[in-house]
C-alpha cells in the first residue's frame, strides 16, 4: 500500500484537500508529540501552524514530509490514505519540505545539494548516470528564481552565505512541490528583503495552487500571508482558525506564550503598579 | 517570470585565479598526488634499480592488493563509517576457497562464489550491525575482525589438519579461475599481474559511482550531512550496508587474487598488518574521518605511494623498519593537511 505512489495516480478533484489528518497520533515512547490531530489542507491555502516550542511543530513537519510515520489516526494525501516510509515517498508525491536545518550538506556542491535525494538520471541502469549538466542548468534558473544570481553551481554549499543557503533551501521545495510546501521556518535570521522575496514565493505557490503549510514563532508574519492558522499547545490542536476570526493582536494572545505573558503582565502589575503606567 | 522584477543577492564571485587554486584545493587527491611525485623523486635518487621494470613491476605487486582494498575503504570512509575486517576477509576468504576445493572437493568456480557469499554475509552482519545499533563502526568492525581471524586460523587447522594446502590446481575449472584472478604478462624483462588491471578497474569503477551516480551522491550526503540526507529521503542505511558488502568483495578479490598467485594458502598472517594500512591509505589519500569528503583516485594514488615508499627502502638497502616510520610521518601530514582543507571548506562566509 505504502510503494510507488506517484502524483498521477491520485487524481485530485478542486475540492479535495491536498492533504487531510485525521486523529493523528504520534508518540514519543510512551508521550504523544502529536495527539489526535485534524486538519485539512486546501489547494491554494497559507496553513499557519502557531504554538511554543515543544507543541509538536515540528513532529508535524516530519510526519507530513515522511520522516517520521505515525502511529494512530490517518492521513491522506489527494483523499487516498497513506503512511510514508521515508521522505523519499512524500517528495514523490509532490511535497517538499524547507527544513528548519535547510538540511544543505556543507562539503557537496550546490547543485548536487539541490537534486539530493531525487536526482535526474540518464541512461538504463547498469549506466544509469546523473544528467550533470541538466542538473547544473536547473539549478541555476531555480536560484535565480529566488533572487540568487551569477551563481556557480559546481561550488561546494559552504561557499554560500547564510542567507544564500536559505535560498538554497526554499529554491529545492519549490521546485519539487508540485502539491504542498511545508516549510519550517529557519532557525537562522533572515533579512527582511530576504524574507520579502520568500514571501513572495510562498504567494506564487499558493496562486498555482498548492497547499502551503508555514510553521513560524512569529504571529504577526502568519497574519500577513496565512489564510488558516492552526493553534498547537503540547500536542493538542488548541485552535483551527481562519483570517475572518482573528487579527494579529488575537493571534499572538492565543499562542500559548501570550497567555503565559499576559498572566505575567497581571502578576507583575498587581505587585509593582507602577510598571502599569509604562 | 518573476526572477525579472525580483532584485537580487549575489555578493561579489572570487576572481577566476583565486577560484582556480581553491578549486584545485578542494581536489582531495591532490596532496597525495604531490607527495608521490616527491617520494619518487627521492628514491629514484637512493635507489636507480626502483626505476627499471622490474622495480616497476615490484611496486605495482605491492599497490594492486592495497589499491583495491583502499577505493573500498576510502568509498566507505567518504560515507562516514570504517571497516577494519578488510584484511581478515583478505585472510579469510581464500582459506575457505582452498578448504572447499581440497577438502570437500568443489570445483573452483563454486568454491569461489561460496566464499563470496560468505564475504557478503559478513559485509551485511558488519552493516546491519551498524546501521541499527549506532555503534561506531570501528569497534563493531574490530569485534568481527577479531572473531573472524580467531574462527579462519583455529577452524581452518582443525579441519585441514596442516597449515597448507596444496594441490589446488587439480580442480575442475581451476585453470579458467586462474586465467581471470592468476595470469601475467612478460612486459620488457618483468612480470606484471592481473592484480594491476583489477586495480585500476575498481578505481575507474568506484569514481565513476562517486561522481556520476546517484549511489555515489548518497555515500557524500551520508557521510558529510546525515540528517540532511535522511530529511530529504536519501537511502543512507541501504548506502551504508552496500558499502560495508563492497568492502567485504574487496576483501575477498584481494583474497581471491593472492590465492592464485601462489596456488597455496600459507597461514602466515598478513591480515594484522594489513587491517589498518587500508585505512591508513584511504586517508592519505585524501578522506577526510569525519566523512563527506575523499576519493578513489587519491586513495589509488596513495597506495602507489605506500608501495614505492617500500620498494624503495627496500632496494636502497634500508632496514625495512623505517617503513613504519615513514608512513606514520606520512599520516600525520596528511591528517594535518586535511585538517585544513576541511577547515577551509567547512567554513561558512559570514552574511
Amino acid at each position: 500500500m505504502s510503494t510507488a505512489y506517484s502524483p498521477d495516480q491520485l487524481p485530485a478533484p478542486a475540492h479535495t484537500p491536498v492533504i487531510e489528518l485525521r486523529g493523528l497520533t504520534v508518540r514519543h515512547g510512551s508521550v504523544p508529540a502529536l495527539n489526535r490531530v485534524g486538519a485539512t489542507l486546501q489547494p491554494g491555502t497559507i496553513t499557519c501552524v502557531l504554538g511554543e516550542n515543544g507543541s509538536g511543530k515540528s513532529t508535524l513537519v516530519s510526519v507530513l514530509s515522511g520522516l517520521r510515520r505515525h502511529d494512530e489516526g490517518e492521513l491522506f494525501v489527494a483523499g487516498t490514505p497513506v503512511n510514508f516510509r521515508s521522505p523519499r515517498q512524500a517528495r514523490a508525491l509532490g511535497i517538499a519540505t524547507v527544513w528548519q536545518d535547510l538540511a544543505v550538506a556543507p562539503l557537496l556542491s550546490i547543485w548536487r545539494n539541490f537534486f539530493l535525494g531525487a536526482e535526474p538520471t540518464r541512461g538504463i541502469w547498469p549506466f544509469r548516470r546523473l544528467d550533470v549538466d541538466g542538473a547544473r542548468e536547473t539549478t541555476v534558473r531555480a536560484m535565480a528564481r529566488v533572487g540568487v544570481t551569477g551563481l556557480d553551481p559546481d561550488q561546494p554549499a559552504s561557499a554560500l552565505q547564510a542567507g544564500e543557503r536559505q535560498s538554497l533551501a526554499v529554491a529545492r521545495a519549490l521546485h519539487f512541490g508540485a502539491r504542498a510546501l511545508v516549510i519550517d521556518e529557519p532557525v537562522t535570521p533572515m533579512t527582511v528583503a530576504r524574507q520579502t522575496l520568500f514571501g513572495q514565493a510562498i504567494l506564487a505557490a499558493k496562486a498555482q495552487g498548492l497547499a502551503v503549510v508555514v510553521v513560524t514563532n512569529n504571529p504577526r508574519y502568519a497574519h500577513l500571508i496565512g489564510d488558516r492558522f492552526l493553534l498547537l499547545a503540547h500536542g493538542h490542536v488548541a485552535g483551527n482558525l481562519t483570517r475572518d476570526d482573528v487579527d494579529a493582536d488575537d493571534l499572538t494572545a492565543l499562542m500559548a506564550g501570550g497567555e503565559q505573558l499576559t498572566t505575567l503582565t497581571d502578576a507583575l502589575t498587581a505587585l509593582h503598579p507602577e510598571l502599569g503606567e509604562r | 517570470m518573476i526572477s525579472d522584477r525580483l532584485p537580487s543577492f549575489g555578493h561579489a564571485r572570487p576572481a577566476p585565479a583565486h577560484r582556480f587554486l581553491s578549486r584545485a584545493l578542494a581536489r582531495p587527491s591532490v596532496p597525495a598526488v604531490v607527495v608521490l611525485v616527491l617520494v619518487v623523486v627521492f628514491f629514484w635518487v637512493q635507489a636507480p634499480a626502483l626505476s627499471t621494470n622490474a622495480g616497476l613491476a615490484g611496486i605495482l605487486d605491492v599497490a594492486a592488493p592495497l589499491g583495491i582494498g583502499a577505493v573500498a575503504v576510502a568509498l566507505l570512509l567518504i560515507a562516514g563509517q570504517f571497516d577494519l575486517s578488510v584484511g581478515v576477509m583478505a585472510l579469510g576468504s581464500p582459506l575457505l576457497t582452498a578448504m572447499l576445493i581440497g577438502e570437500a572437493g568443489w570445483p573452483a568456480w563454486p568454491a569461489l562464489l561460496a566464499s563470496l557469499l560468505a564475504a557478503l554475509v559478513v559485509g551485511v552482519v558488519n552493516g546491519v550491525l551498524v546501521v541499527n545499533t549506532g555503534l561506531p563502526s570501528f569497534l563493531v568492525t574490530l569485534a568481527t575482525f577479531l572473531v573472524l581471524q580467531g574462527t579462519a586460523l583455529a577452524g581452518f587447522e582443525v579441519v585441514a589438519g596442516s597449515t597448507q594446502v596444496g594441490g589446488l590446481d587439480a580442480a575442475p575449472g581451476w585453470n579458467s579461475a586462474a586465467a581471470v584472478f592468476g595470469s601475467s604478462a612478460e612486459l620488457g624483462g618483468a612480470r606484471f599481474h592481473v592484480a594491476v588491471l583489477w586495480w585500476v578497474a575498481a578505481t575507474a569503477l568506484a569514481t565513476w559511482a562517486l561522481w556520476r551516480t546517484r549511489f555515489g551522491n548518497a555515500v557524500f550526503a551520508s557521510g558529510g550531512a546525515r540528517t540532511a540526507a535522511r530529511e530529504l529521503g536519501v537511502p543512507v542505511r541501504r548506502t551504508t550496508v552496500a558499502l560495508f558488502c563492497l568492502t567485504a568483495t574487496a576483501g575477498w578479490l584481494i583474497g581471491t587474487l593472492g590465492l592464485f598467485r601462489v596456488e597455496s594458502v600459507p597461514l602466515v598472517n598478513p591480515g594484522v598488518g594489513t587491517a589498518l594500512d587500508f585505512l591508513v591509505v584511504a586517508v592519505i589519500g585524501g578522506c577526510l574521518l569525519t566523512g563527506g569528503y575523499g576519493s578513489a583516485i587519491g586513495a589509488a594514488v596513495a597506495a602507489l605511494l605506500y608501495a614505492v615508499a617500500r620498494q624503495g627502502i627496500t632496494v636502497a638497502g634500508w632496514d625495512p623498519r623505517w617503513f613504519q616510520t615513514l608512513l606514520g610521518a606520512l599520516l600525520l601530514l596528511a591528517l594535518v593537511a586535511n585538517g585544513v582543507v576541511r577547515r577551509r571548506l567547512k567554513a561558512v562566509p559570514r552574511s
